[in-house]
């Protein structure tokens, strides 16, 4: 029982990092129908500035306490992430959106294989310890151990989705952005600026990955250039696991993805008898999803869309 | 187009088009075509060594790859990211049964075919149960049954060893016909044939053969009725096309292609491990696929030539460096792979559908530009 706890607890840990990543591919896909593979690498380029400025803080000789300077990090990180985000939608995606759909998903794959190179160049190869800045003691829940770190990044995870699902759902430009998600031509006829709606949501997107991205390199210490590929692919996952282009899908996704492999790579052993060990935590995680869309082909959430032709 | 005939380039162009509808210019441009492939290795080993000759052979690999791919995301339309798996199921079907790993060695004439129908297989088992999702949530499962793949072929080594794990299979025996090993050079016509040209012919040779098939299934019912899925699925199945079985059709006409492809693979490379089968690769093919020009043979074959030969050319990045600056200001094998993404994104910014498209998805494009 205690294993099957701490292993939900990590569990959730990971989905809500999870969940803030899917966010910004769903946001992206349900107003442009865009894989935006270069998301992932978003992320990575977040925790990596972050970790500069958290460097640059701690060498500067100013007693600063850690949370403060996790804070800071995250202050320089948004900005850079949200001009990344506008960019790649401006220079990359924008010339595309009358072009065949395929034609955007090899863009934004270039896109991707480009910020991880660059970022290769700037940051280097090697894998960059991120300092401990946010107490991680330890807090013993009915058998199994909560840090502060992951309690924490729970609830900035559920706070910003709250704060996301009343942004879409009670402001002007989240209405806008839902009418242009439904039909962006109409959308524009009714004074909508789309252009400025999708660079707004690139924004938004980026800016939560930047968020993950500090998450994902506190939880596990570590940021690296190529850090954001898998971290995006799982995320894509678990937005298609919800339904993609539905928002409340994508967290529920997200969670259910970090559970699912968390407790699979905790269980995949005894239940099999040894046979297969944890190695084998991804294909837990891609079973589930195939299982899923064969008996929900548009994912837990998502709409039945009825083909258009 | 406006005709002038009284200028010098309207003259040339007008000429040209007249030769061009010569039956005797075709046959020449063929023949003049057959003669380079067949010297394609004496020249590039002449020029740029014998490495090239390798890259060479890699690049007919990939055609045949790409080629594969295009019947399933240019003929039929089905976006599929985990295509990869299919050429590692060829490779290893082929390194382990012909391999001291089980000790086991079979002829090539029979481990071909066997590895396309073992991979068409696959390419059955992960169609059918996927098959009636839509665009985007087919390539997160093709994306996710690649990875599937990669994962049990890297930790399939206990406790039962049947892959070797990470480690991965050494020591495939080189393709054989018969008596005569691809692996040693052999003399033909008083000249010297080095190991890497037999491979090249014998790729050349195949990658005809695909060409040839895949050119026949375009124009077959059954390439029509992938265009017509393609194009509208629902109109499509209203006009008694079984839209099950041909979509696949497809997805296991496309496995086996990967599955001959990984089957050279292994016995040009010696040796196969999970490494060679990463979603890059899959993102890879794609890639030749839709740069070149999707649907269409010849754009198919630019983009995988271009996409084998662009970051092996950018290894010369160093040199020209030094040559410009004066010293090397950035390591080449950083800036590689930085230039390649580069190119991707300039190349559909400019030419959104593709290198070299067919000339029905250019019209299909200029129609969707004029009405938005």
């Amino acid at each position: 029982m205690d294993i099957f706890l701490q292993q939900l607890v990590n569990g959730i840990v990971l989905g809500a990092i999870y969940a803030l990543v899917a966010l910004g591919y769903t946001m992206v896909y349900g107003i442009l129908g865009l894989i935006n593979f270069a998301h992932g690498e978003v992320v990575m380029i977040g925790a990596l500035a972050a970790l500069t400025a958290v460097q640059l803080l701690m060498g500067s000789g100013v007693a600063l306490p850690g949370p403060l300077i996790a804070a800071l990090g995250l202050l320089f990180a948004l900005p850079v992430c949200m001009a990344l985000g506008y960019a790649i939608e401006r220079a990359a995606y924008r010339p595309l959106r009358a072009a065949p759909r395929l034609a955007a998903l090899i863009t934004a794959i270039g896109v991707s294989i480009l910020l991880q190179n660059a970022a290769m160049l700037v940051w280097g190869r090697q894998y960059h310890s991120f300092p401990a800045l946010l107490p991680a003691t330890p807090h013993t829940l009915a058998g199994a151990t909560v840090s502060d770190l992951q309690i924490f990044i729970v609830a900035l995870a559920a706070a910003i989705m709250a704060g996301l699902i009343a942004l879409v759902h009670r402001t002007r430009l989240g209405r806008a952005m839902r009418a242009t998600a439904q039909n962006p031509e109409v959308a524009g006829l009714m004074g909508v600026n789309i252009n400025t709606v999708i660079s707004l949501t690139f924004v938004i997107g980026s800016a939560l990955a930047a968020v993950a991205g500090i998450m994902v390199a506190a939880y596990y210490g570590i940021a690296h250039y190529f850090m954001g590929f898998m971290l995006g692919l799982k995320a894509f996952t678990a937005a298609v696991l919800g339904g993609i282009g539905n928002l409340a899908g994508a967290m529920l996704g997200g969670l259910l993805l970090g559970v699912i492999e968390s407790l699979g790579a905790g269980y995949i052993g005894p239940l099999t008898g040894g046979f297969l060990g944890s190695h084998y935590q991804d294909v837990f995680a891609f079973v589930v999803l195939i299982l899923v869309l064969v008996f929900r082909p548009a994912g837990l959430l998502g709409e039945r869309v009825a083909e258009r032709s | 187009m406006s005709a002038q005939p009284q200028s010098g380039a309207g003259r040339f162009t007008g000429r040209w088009r007249e030769l061009r509808r010569d039956p005797r210019f075709a046959w020449a441009a063929v023949l003049a075509l057959a003669l380079l492939l067949v010297a394609l290795p004496f020249l590039t080993d002449w020029i740029a060594g014998r490495t090239w000759v390798r890259i060479a052979a890699f690049a007919l690999l990939y055609i045949m790859l790409a080629l594969g791919l295009n019947i399933v995301v240019g003929y039929a339309g089905l976006l599929d990211l985990g295509y990869v798996a299919f050429f590692a199921v060829g490779a290893y079907f082929y390194a382990l049964l012909a391999s001291p790993h089980f000790d086991l060695h079979l002829p090539f004439w029979l481990l071909l075919p066997a590895g396309a129908g073992v991979a068409c297989m696959f390419g059955v088992l992960l169609g059918a149960p996927t098959l009636k999702l839509r665009g985007d949530y087919l390539a997160i499962v093709t994306l996710g049954f690649g990875e599937i793949i990669r994962i049990f072929l890297l930790n399939l080594n206990a406790p039962v060893n049947i892959t070797n794990g990470p480690q991965g299979v050494n020591l495939i025996d080189p393709i054989h016909l018969g008596d005569l090993s691809l692996a040693q050079a052999h003399a033909v016509l008083g000249l010297e044939l080095p190991a890497v040209y037999n491979y090249y012919y014998l790729f050349l040779l195949l990658t005809l053969a695909v060409i040839f098939v895949s050119m026949r299934l375009e124009d077959s019912r059954i390439g029509r009725a992938w265009a017509a899925i393609r194009e509208d699925e629902v109109a499509a199945a209203a006009m008694g096309i079984n839209t099950r079985n041909v979509k696949l059709l497809a997805f296991a006409m496309g496995a086996s292609f990967g599955g001959v492809s990984g089957g050279l693979f292994a016995g040009f490379q010696g040796f196969v491990s999970p490494e060679s089968f990463t979603i890059i690769e899959s993102i890879m093919i794609l890639c030749m696929v839709v740069l070149g020009g999707m649907g269409h043979i010849p754009g198919v074959i630019v983009g995988a030539v271009l996409l084998v030969v662009l970051p092996e050319a950018l290894r010369y990045l160093g040199p020209l460096q030094s040559l410009v600056f004066g010293r090397v200001l950035a390591d080449p094998a950083d800036l590689r792979l930085l230039v390649f993404g580069l190119a991707l994104i300039l190349v559909m910014l400019l030419r959104p559908s593709g290198l070299w498209p067919s000339a029905l998805r250019r019209r299909e494009l200029a129609a969707a530009g004029g009405r938005a």
